[in-house]
């Protein structure tokens, strides 16, 4: 797989956007099962209904799990020292998603430069689902 | 108001076989498609000892116990009032197929927001190798509406 070159990263780059096939009911039963978070919220409608939710909704770590692709498409998983986000709006079957990346700042320790990334998840009404960051090494 | 005594209530530790069918289903459900976190032949080309563990994929160990959200009960709180605000993963090693990682959690804080009307807890998790390397650590931020 061909890695984006983060050695001559300047600030305001962007990491090739990823697009997400739109969130069904299977990628949230194979997400249970494939986590064990087994949450009714996210795979039972007769539950979701009981409880006054139309639908079902998707796993917050299972976006996060997917914001982790825009990492791991262009780097090296070791390059990864931290990865976090917040969790700003709910995902919804339908929802359309696209994960993106853009190099924040560029910090100069002695051994290693390192790169900060903002991420972003943002859906088809251009709502954002999550925002983040990662922390990266360049060697 | 929460109560602030639980701060660092630790857990029962968890131990987590990392098996190579729980790696492939785990990044097949979350879209990866690169053949190190699939073929055990491919990811030793690379040099690595074998399938690779995506960023998030210890997120699974929480879920191994009978009770993964005691820590929510110990609050004594309303289920629906809790949400996942936030997580952060500091990653020191890989975790690879045949890894046997230790889970240590704690209450590691709690703190007030907007005159006490929005209440944060900030879990922490631990994740250790079978050679006693700390190899991921976890910061989990529930906000109670």
């Amino acid at each position: 797989m061909n890695k984006w070159d983060c050695r001559s990263a300047k600030i305001g780059d962007n990491l090739p956007e990823l697009l997400i096939e739109t969130i069904s009911r299977t990628k949230l039963a194979l997400y249970a099962g494939a986590s064990g978070d087994h949450n009714p919220i996210h795979i039972d409608t007769d539950y979701t209904k009981r409880i006054g939710l139309s639908d079902v909704i998707a796993h917050g770590m299972l976006i996060m799990g997917y914001l982790g692709r825009v990492l791991t498409n262009n780097l090296n998983q070791n390059q990864i020292l931290e990865y976090g986000v917040q969790f700003s709006s709910i995902t919804n079957i339908g929802d359309k998603l696209a994960c993106s990346g853009i190099v924040k700042e560029i910090l100069n320790n002695k051994k290693n430069k390192i790169i900060k990334l903002e991420l972003k998840v943002k859906d088809q009404n251009n709502d954002t689902k999550l925002k983040g960051y990662s922390l990266i090494k360049t060697s | 108001m929460l109560d602030r005594s639980l701060i660092n209530k630790n857990y029962p530790t968890v131990k987590f076989d990392v098996e190579k069918q729980r790696l492939k289903f785990f990044a097949k459900a979350t879209g990866q498609t690169d053949p190190i976190y699939f073929d055990e032949i491919i990811a030793r080309e690379k040099g690595f000892p074998s399938i690779l563990a995506p960023p998030t994929f210890l997120t699974t160990v929480a879920y191994e116990q009978n009770n993964p959200n005691q820590y929510i009960y110990d609050l004594s709180v309303n289920m629906k009032d809790v949400l996942h605000a936030g997580q952060i993963y500091k990653y020191h090693s890989l975790v690879f197929a045949g890894d046997i990682i230790t889970m240590d959690s704690k209450i590691k804080d709690m703190y007030d927001k907007k005159n006490g009307s929005l209440e944060f807890v900030e879990f922490e998790s631990l994740y250790t190798n079978q050679n006693g390397k700390l190899v991921v650590e976890s910061l989990s931020t529930l906000v109670i509406r």
